[in-house]
């Protein structure tokens, strides 16, 4: 009955004027698991989040969400999806209580479920103090698990979370995901929207965007395996120098300063990345200790997103 | 019958925030109170009790017939008296007074002269308004040429104002204030509603939800007909408290234009509300189509006055269609079925303006 592909986009695109906001995506997300987009601003993540849930109409494309084909009755969607804005888009004039009674109502939630709906709801997201406290006036911690709360409440089998965790601190943050897990366990389909790595991490699956184009995707394990490039970390005493003594080597794809270090790409078709390196600090007179390093997320990312130009250095 | 469970939802919350919002609350109920006694008390287009100062050099009994027939007229009241057309001249040069009226000693000779003129009136000029009634007043000697000493003379030309026998401005004034009060709220009033929720992020939720665009306007504009005929009471009720204006039609017949009236407007807010992004811009639209509705909709200025242009812009407002029906339902006790045209014009403007704001309210999405 239920496939396994919550969502399957084939070549979805969408224009706006002349601007291509997103171009040829294939998609793939299983049930049940968290997916994220990870991408910088203006990379498309809104765009199609908006596609897959019937706001906005591909110009070309097609996708199937949780059996219902796009472009086409999103009406039958609706009731079957939760979305998350970007900004917070609750009621700030009425409390919080008001807020998922308003919620039930606009999903038709059974009448005689609602309070104890509301009531589980207010007490597993951690409002019960907010209960009667205007939606406005709550940090932005609280207003978060608020638009958490409103979103689930209903019970849909896909989640769609766009930039959820824009406006909160990190505590906040963790226990988000904590939540996230726990809903993406009983089997809800999560597709979250994130420029953050920590938080794309974290995710099952990741599709990383830029300009519209996915760029890579898999698990975050399996990209970052697949970089094709050195990861080489070095500790100078002067990171300044030694970035600019690196920097102008034309093997180098990338290097950042992290504090003391420095975070140097070199494409992997280079044999002695160390080697080169060593041979830029020693020709500027620079001291510094290399060693290799395992990729992270961000050096995925790095890479991927990367001029094309750099990247076949 | 879920869509009417998330139409009452949609309806429930608007009341409730609407509830909250004070400032719209107050405006709801304060504005058409303070507008009515604006208009009714400020805007007088007729002019009384000008401050005048007569001189009476004649002390006859003829002239002291004509000072109190002045007096009774209630045009001019006499702050002053003086001796002399210098003092006169002093009062009305220190702004005491607007009007003059200097009585010579041979008033009563001359009254009987066809060729000179009996009384000096003395006018202060700068304001077209009281040189106007000036030269009404001119036309009491006259009088008194044709018949000399009778007390209580006939009057040549009798005048009698119908519907408003005592020439009092808000008679007329206020069934065509109800027209554009009503039209100020109701439109802007939605058009604000809808883009705040834009601007505010809360359009973006909600169509993420099962709430169809057809609900959504619906539930918007629901609780703002019955503040509307709300606030066609509380004009009624003022007018007729403070400023005696007569309901002599029927206040059903009142009603059914009246509703009429909100729905045209509240179908023109959401039209509004579907070309603008900014509650900024919705009022400064808003303020666009209100100029018109109050200059050209015959409230201000008498329709078969205007020029012809003017006229068929007019023909367009839903405020001039109602003006007239308010006016005839009032003062003239027309029965509605003598004011059909009007009514269907709004009816039909209503349809039309609607169905345009719900095409594109559901474009809008994309």
């Amino acid at each position: 009955m239920h496939s396994q592909i919550a969502i399957e986009a084939r070549g979805l695109s969408k224009n706006f004027g002349d601007l291509r906001a997103v171009s040829e995506l294939d998609l793939d997300v299983p049930r049940g698991q968290i997916y994220g987009f990870l991408g910088p601003n203006g990379s498309g993540k809104s765009t199609t989040i908006r596609m897959l849930c019937g706001l906005l109409t591909p110009t070309s494309g097609t996708a199937d969400v949780l059996g219902t084909k796009i472009p086409g009755n999103a009406k039958l969607l609706k009731p079957k999806i939760g979305y998350m804005t970007q900004k917070f888009s609750l009621f700030g004039d009425m409390s919080v209580q008001e807020n998922l009674q308003f919620i039930a109502e606009i999903y038709s939630y059974p009448k005689k479920d609602r309070k104890p709906r509301i009531d589980e709801l207010l007490g597993k997201y951690d409002l019960e103090p907010q209960r009667k406290q205007m939606a406005g006036t709550m940090s932005g911690g609280q207003k978060q698990r608020l638009a958490l709360a409103c979103a689930v409440l209903h019970h849909p089998e896909l989640l769609l979370l766009d930039e959820p965790t824009s406006a909160v601190d990190p505590q906040s943050r963790r226990d988000f995901w904590a939540n996230l897990f726990r809903l993406a366990q009983t089997g809800t389909t999560i597709l979250v929207s994130t420029h953050y790595m920590d938080e794309a991490e974290r995710c099952h699956r990741l599709a990383i965007l830029d300009n519209g184009v996915k760029v890579a995707d898999g698990t975050p394990r399996e990209l970052q395996a697949a970089t094709g490039m050195h990861i080489l970390e070095v500790i100078a005493d002067d990171p300044y120098a030694a970035q600019a003594a690196i920097a102008e080597r034309a093997e180098i794809a990338s290097v950042t300063q992290l504090g003391v270090r420095l975070r140097i790409l070199i494409p992997e078709r280079y044999a002695n990345p160390i080697e080169i390196v060593n041979n830029a600090l020693a020709s500027k007179n620079v001291s510094g200790n290399t060693q290799m390093a395992t990729p992270s997320l961000e050096d995925v990312f790095v890479a991927v997103t990367m001029k094309p130009e750099d990247r076949s250095k | 019958m879920k869509s009417l469970s998330r139409l009452g939802a949609i309806i429930k919350k608007e009341v409730l925030q609407l509830s909250r919002d004070r400032l719209t609350f107050g405006m709801v109920f304060g504005l058409p109170i303070i507008q009515i006694l604006l208009f009714g008390y400020a805007i007088n287009t007729d002019v009384r009790h000008l401050k005048t100062a007569i001189a009476n050099q004649a002390g006859t009994h003829l002239s002291q017939q004509f000072e109190s027939e002045l007096r009774a007229s209630q045009v001019v009241h006499i702050v002053e008296t003086a001796d002399t057309p210098e003092e006169l001249e002093g009062l009305l040069r220190r702004g005491k007074i607007s009007l003059g009226i200097l009585i010579p000693s041979d008033f009563d000779r001359r009254v009987a002269d066809d060729n000179r003129a009996a009384v000096q009136i003395l006018v202060d000029g700068s304001d077209p308004t009281i040189l106007g009634v000036a030269n009404q007043l001119r036309n009491m000697p006259i009088r008194f040429d044709s018949a000399p000493v009778q007390a209580h003379k006939q009057e040549l030309i009798e005048i009698r104002p119908y519907y408003n026998p005592e020439r009092r401005t808000p008679v007329n004034i206020v069934p065509g204030l109800m027209g554009v009060i009503l039209m100020m709220t109701m439109m802007l009033f939605t058009a604000v509603a809808i883009v705040r929720e834009r601007e505010r992020g809360n359009l973006e939720l909600l169509i993420n939800t099962p709430v169809s665009s057809a609900e959504l306007m619906i539930g918007k504009v629901t609780p703002y007909i019955a503040i509307g005929l709300f606030q066609l009471a509380i004009i009624l009720g003022v007018g007729q408290l403070l400023f005696d204006v007569p309901i002599r039609g029927s206040v059903v017949d009142l009603y059914i234009a009246g509703s009429a009236f909100i729905a045209a407007n509240l179908a023109l807010g959401l039209l509004i509300s579907t070309a603008t992004h900014t509650q900024f811009q919705a009022m400064q639209l808003t303020v666009f189509i209100l100029m018109p509705s109050i200059l050209l909709s015959g409230f201000m200025f008498p329709f078969d006055g205007m020029p012809e242009v003017a006229q068929y812009i007019g023909e367009v407002l839903p405020t001039t269609h109602f003006i007239r029906l308010s006016r005839g339902i009032m003062l003239r006790e027309a029965p509605i079925g003598e004011l059909g045209p009007d009514l269907f014009y709004l009816i039909g403007f209503t349809v039309v303006t609607m169905t345009v704001a719900a095409m594109r309210f559901s474009k809008r999405l994309d």
